[in-house]
C-alpha cells in the first residue's frame, strides 16, 4: 500500500532532455517558472505554451505521466479558479444570486489556471527526466560558490541523496511494522482523526528507533570506506558541459528574451 | 609478512546507568594476540557477545585499543595520522546489506569508496568494472540496489570495498541476514577474492560451514582468544567448542558421535566428501 508512493518520479528513457546536464535543467526550470509570473497578457502565454509543448515532445515522456502530477492539486486548482472568477471586480457579464462573473474575472481565472498547470508540468518535466542522484549532483555543483561563505553545500547534497535512497527502505519498514502491529491487534484504520493519530504511536516509535540505528550503521559504513567530506573527493561521473548544454542555455536565453520583449510590443498585445 | 598483528590488545567500554553514573566496566576484548599474514584466509568464530565484532572494528581504526597495540600493515592504529592509511589498507563489510549501500545505482555505490580517496574518474570506471566482475555482479551495474536480493546486495558491498584496492578485507558476519543461497554466493565471492586476487580475508562468523575454507581459525569467547589453529585442529575439539555454545559442522559432529559409539573414525573431519572417504577406508579394512 505504501509502496505506491513515488518520489523523485524519474521516467527512464533516452532523450535529449534526459542527457542534458542537470544544471541546465535546474536553471531552465527556474527561468520557466519565473517567466510565468512575468507576463500579464496572452502573447506571453503563447510563447510559454510553445516552449512547454516543445519540451514535452523533446522529453519523450508520455503526456499521461505529466498529467498525473496535476491530480494532487485538482482541488487547489478549482478553489483558485473559483475565487478568481467571482472575486475579481470589473465589468459584470453574468450575475446570479449573490455571484457576479466579470470579464476581468474570466481573464484572471484563466491566467491563474494556466499558470498553475504550467508550473506543475514544467517542474515535473525536470524530475521526470533527471535521476535524483543527478539532480543532487547538479545542485551541489551549481551551489558550490556558496561553500566559500561556509554553506555546507556538499553535505546538504549528500544528505539529500542519502535521504532519497532511504525512502523506499523506510517505507518497506513502515509496512512491515504496521503488519506486525496489526497482527497483534493494532487498529490503524478506524476511529476519528485524534484516535488514529494516537494509534500511530506504536508505529512511529519503532520506526524512529530503527531509522536511528540504520543511520548509525550507515555512518559507520561510510567512515569505513574513507568518507571524509567533500574535500579531495573525486567523482565517477563528473558533470561536464557538452555542446548540447550550451545550445540549451542559448535557447533558454532566447526564451527569456522573448517573454520579456514580445508581450511589450504594442502590436502583439492581446 | 604480517598484515595485521596485535599484542595484548584490550578494549573496555563503560556502561552507564540512566543517570550517567558509571555502572560497570565491560572488558569486550581482553589480552588478544594476533598475527595474520598477507594472503591468509582467517576466520574468527565466536558466539554473540564474544567480542569478535569489536575486534573487527579495531582492524579498521573505527575503534581504538584501551590497552595494548594493533598494527595494520605495520602502522599503529593509535597514531591519528595513520587512520586513513589503515582504512585504505583494510576494507570492511558489515552485517546488514541495506545499511551500507550509499548509491542509488549499483555502479555508483561501488564508486563511493574510490571517490572518497580521490581516484581520477577514468580509473574509477576501470576499478568499478573490475571489482563488479570479481564478485559476479557486472550484469547488474545499472540496477537499483533496492531491487537486488540480500546476497547480491552483499556482493555489491564487497565490490565497493574491493574497488578501493585494499590489502585486506574484514567481513563482519556478512551472511548473518541472508538465506542459504545468498550465503553461498557471498562465500564464493569471498573465496575468489582470496584465491584469485590474493587479498587477505578475515571472515567473522558463527556459521561453522563457512569456516572450513579458512587456513586459520581463531575462536573467541568472552573477549579472549580461546583456541587457534587450522579448521581441522579446531574442530577436533568438539567438546570445548560446545562448552562455549558453538557447534561444529554436522559431518564433524556425526563422525564424533560414531567415534564415541566405537567406530574408529579419524578426528577433524570437515566435509561430507571426507566423511565418505573415511567411511570407505574403514569398511575396506574391516
Amino acid at each position: 500500500m505504501l509502496r505506491d508512493i513515488t518520489l523523485g518520479q524519474y521516467y527512464p528513457t533516452d532523450s535529449v532532455l534526459h542527457r542534458l546536464d542537470p544544471r541546465v535543467k535546474l536553471l531552465g526550470t527556474i527561468v520557466f517558472l519565473l517567466s510565468l509570473f512575468l507576463f500579464q497578457n496572452f502573447t506571453g502565454y503563447i510563447i510559454a505554451t510553445v516552449f512547454l509543448v516543445s519540451m514535452i515532445l523533446l522529453s519523450r515522456v508520455p503526456f499521461s505521466f505529466m498529467v498525473r502530477g496535476l491530480k494532487a492539486v485538482v482541488i487547489l486548482l478549482a478553489i483558485t479558479v473559483l475565487i478568481n472568477l467571482f472575486a475579481t471586480p470589473g465589468i459584470p457579464l453574468v450575475s446570479f444570486w449573490k455571484f457576479t462573473i466579470t470579464k476581468e474575472g474570466i481573464r484572471s481565472a484563466a491566467f491563474m489556471m494556466l499558470r498553475l498547470i504550467y508550473l506543475i508540468i514544467g517542474s515535473s518535466i525536470m524530475t521526470l527526466t533527471t535521476t535524483p542522484k543527478n539532480l543532487t549532483d547538479g545542485m551541489e555543483k551549481s551551489l558550490s560558490p556558496l561553500s566559500k561563505i561556509k554553506v555546507p553545500v556538499h553535505e546538504i547534497a549528500m544528505m539529500m541523496s542519502i535521504a532519497l535512497s532511504f525512502i523506499p527502505i523506510l517505507l518497506e519498514e513502515t509496512d512491515k511494522i504496521m503488519k506486525a502491529q496489526m497482527a497483534r491487534g493494532a487498529d490503524f484504520e478506524s476511529g476519528n482523526l485524534f484516535k488514529r493519530i494516537k494509534n500511530m504511536v506504536p508505529l512511529l516509535v519503532p520506526l524512529f528507533i530503527s531509522a536511528f540505528r540504520r543511520a548509525n550503521d550507515l555512518a559507520l559504513a561510510m567512515e569505513a570506506r574513507c568518507y571524509q567530506g567533500g574535500n579531495g573527493r573525486t567523482k565517477m561521473k563528473p558533470l561536464k558541459y557538452h555542446l548540447r548544454d550550451l545550445a540549451a542555455y542559448l535557447i533558454l536565453a532566447l526564451y527569456l528574451a522573448a517573454t520579456i520583449v514580445l508581450p511589450r510590443i504594442p502590436a502583439l498585445k492581446l | 609478512m604480517s598484515i595485521i598483528s596485535a599484542k595484548k590488545l584490550a578494549y573496555e567500554y563503560i556502561r552507564r546507568d540512566k543517570d550517567g553514573a558509571v555502572d560497570g566496566i565491560v572488558r569486550a576484548l581482553d589480552d588478544i594476540d594476533l598475527d595474520i599474514k598477507q594472503g591468509d584466509f582467517v576466520a574468527i568464530l565466536g558466539h554473540n557477545g564474544s567480542g569478535k565484532s569489536t575486534l573487527a572494528k579495531h582492524m579498521n581504526a573505527i575503534l581504538y585499543p584501551s590497552e595494548g597495540t594493533i598494527w595494520v600493515d605495520g602502522k599503529n592504529s593509535l597514531e591519528p595520522e595513520n587512520m586513513w592509511d589503515i582504512r585504505k589498507t583494510t576494507g570492511m563489510v558489515f552485517q546488514n546489506p541495506d545499511n551500507q549501500i550509499i548509491g542509488t545505482v549499483v555502479e555508483e555505490d561501488v564508486a563511493f569508496g574510490p571517490e572518497n580517496i580521490g581516484i581520477p574518474s577514468k580509473e574509477i570506471w576501470e576499478r568499478v568494472e573490475e571489482s563488479l566482475k570479481i564478485v559476479g555482479m557486472y550484469a547488474y551495474r545499472t540496477h537499483a540496489p533496492g531491487k537486488l536480493s540480500g546476497g547480491q546486495k552483499q556482493r555489491v558491498a564487497i565490490a565497493g570495498v574491493v574497488a578501493m584496492h585494499p590489502k585486506c578485507i574484514v567481513l563482519d558476519e556478512p551472511t548473518a541476514m541472508l538465506d542459504p543461497i545468498g550465503r553461498k554466493e557471498v562465500i564464493r565471492a569471498v573465496r575468489a577474492l582470496n584465491d584469485v586476487e590474493n587479498i587477505t580475508v578475515i571472515l567473522i562468523t558463527h556459521y561453522m560451514e563457512e569456516v572450513i575454507y579458512a587456513n586459520k581459525v581463531y575462536v573467541m569467547d568472552a573477549g579472549k582468544v580461546v583456541m587457534e589453529g587450522t579448521p581441522r585442529e579446531v574442530f577436533s575439539h568438539t567438546d570445548e567448542l560446545e562448552s562455549i555454545r558453538l557447534s561444529v559442522p554436522q559431518t564433524t559432529k556425526l563422525a564424533d558421535e560414531l567415534r564415541k559409539a566405537g567406530v574408529p573414525m579419524p578426528k577433524g573431519i570437515l566435509s561430507p566428501e571426507e566423511f565418505a572417504e573415511a567411511l570407505c577406508r574403514l569398511s575396506s579394512t574391516m
